[in-house]
């Protein structure tokens, strides 16, 4: 009795580590089960060549065309700063050659007009001091000519004073020959 | 034991059948993968679309983020297979989104991460060297083969070389494949024991409950990290697709 129920209970361990044998067995570690490999392939297959078709023909040409418009934006925008900064560098230069062209020119304006100021006030010196010798020469020969118009008079004078002064010593007129002569002795 | 719910770290990798179907007598059930799968497809549809929806000459956030992966994918493959492997861009592109967008959606906690199946990661290395060996085949017929035959190898050592250039061939999709399963499912892993550490001390209570902040620091830390990692196995598995691509439009030593 004792015995077949010890058989029954071993019987029935027996089938529970079967049915546990068969359960490990059909928990085998998931990525070693071969019973999977058959639709993951197959699903691995559908999504890769739908992300393929759809990166080579939807979204990579979009992205690659964003780049090379940005690439050729910037080289052209690259080649216009520099055509601009040469232009500005020509307009520089340009700038610089007029105003040193002013320069010049104003230098030598300024040198011509202070020559001809010169000139100007050289001639009017000149004419100025031609002028003033011959007011002094006019002003020199009348001197001379009044002076002797005075010394003619003051010889008049002289004779008329002698002449009386002769008449009231002698009581008569004297011989105006003689007088003249005497004065001029004198003189 | 029997209060605590015991958190299965595998459980995350379950591939669940939502639709059984069959396709001339095989599976081709329509599975939780799936829609990660075309998740990923939307997600990098539209992030690029609507990045290059406005055409602005000054890019806004969503645009940078398009104009900037293009540029570094572009670079990438200009780089490692010059201008005639530039014919390949669109498809590395898409590898490169695929595995980058399936690492970093899988970090979003009750995801589901494509790239943690042996399949999915053996099948993108597949289509790789697939693209690689008919491209080559096409472009320069049997001359290709010369990539087996390295030159300037005296006759002798030759057959040992051969078998050698052989073997590294073949196991460039195994490495591909294995390398980025590999570091997706230890991360996810991982990042569940972790969290499954936070669980359990605060469920033990007492002393345990005090510690319990300790391990989910550590989770925000491998948080940290698998976004690192996400990146970066998504760029390992780019940039060996390029320098494979080379290969094809370069073949010989």
């Amino acid at each position: 009795m004792a015995q077949s129920a010890e058989q029954a209970s071993e019987a029935a361990d027996a089938a529970m580590m079967a049915e546990v044998r068969q359960e490990v067995h059909k928990e085998a570690f998931p990525p070693f089960d071969s019973s999977n490999f058959v639709p993951l392939f197959f699903w691995l297959g559908i999504s890769f060549l739908l992300l393929y078709f759809l990166m080579s023909r939807l979204a990579l040409p979009r992205i690659g065309g964003i780049l090379h418009n940005r690439k050729e934006k910037l080289r052209t925008d690259m080649q216009e700063a520099i055509a601009l900064h040469a232009q500005a560098k020509e307009a520089a230069a340009l700038q610089e050659k007029t105003i040193a062209e002013a320069k010049a020119k104003a230098v030598a304006l300024a040198q011509e007009n202070q020559a001809k100021l010169r000139a100007e006030s050289d001639a009017r010196q000149k004419q100025v001091e031609s002028e003033l010798a011959a007011k002094l020469d006019a002003a020199e020969t009348r001197i001379a000519e009044m002076k002797a118009s005075a010394m003619s008079n003051v010889t008049a004078i002289a004779q008329e004073a002698a002449g009386a002064i002769f008449q009231q010593f002698v009581g008569k007129a004297p011989d105006t020959k003689k007088l003249t002569a005497a004065l001029k002795a004198k003189a | 034991m029997a209060t605590a719910h015991p958190i299965d770290p595998i459980h995350q990798f379950h591939v669940d059948r939502i639709v059984p179907l069959h396709f001339l007598g095989a599976d081709v059930s329509f599975t939780n993968a799936s829609v990660f799968m075309l998740v990923i497809v939307a997600v990098a549809t539209l992030l690029m679309l609507i990045g290059s929806f406005n055409h602005k000459m000054v890019p806004g956030r969503l645009q940078s983020i398009a104009e900037v992966t293009y540029e570094f994918i572009a670079s990438t493959l200009e780089l490692s297979s010059g201008r005639e492997g530039m014919r390949f861009f669109p498809f590395v592109f898409s590898i490169f989104m695929f595995v980058f967008l399936a690492n970093l959606i899988g970090i979003i906690p009750y995801t589901f991460t494509v790239t943690s199946q042996l399949a999915v990661t053996f099948g993108l290395a597949m289509i790789v060297i697939g693209t690689v060996v008919i491209y080559g085949i096409i472009k320069h017929g049997s001359h290709f083969f010369g990539l087996f035959a390295p030159s300037g190898v005296s006759p002798i050592l030759l057959p040992f070389m051969i078998l050698i250039e052989v073997i590294s061939f073949i196991s460039r999709p195994i490495s591909l494949s294995i390398r980025l399963f590999a570091n997706m499912l230890a991360g996810h892993i991982t990042l569940v024991v972790m969290g499954g550490f936070v669980a359990g001390l605060l469920a033990a209570g007492s002393f345990f409950t005090i510690v319990a902040p300790l391990p989910l620091l550590m989770v925000v830390i491998f948080l940290a990290f698998e976004l690192l990692v996400a990146f970066l196995q998504a760029y390992v598995f780019t940039i060996l697709t390029c320098v494979y691509l080379n290969d094809a439009v370069h073949p010989g030593h």
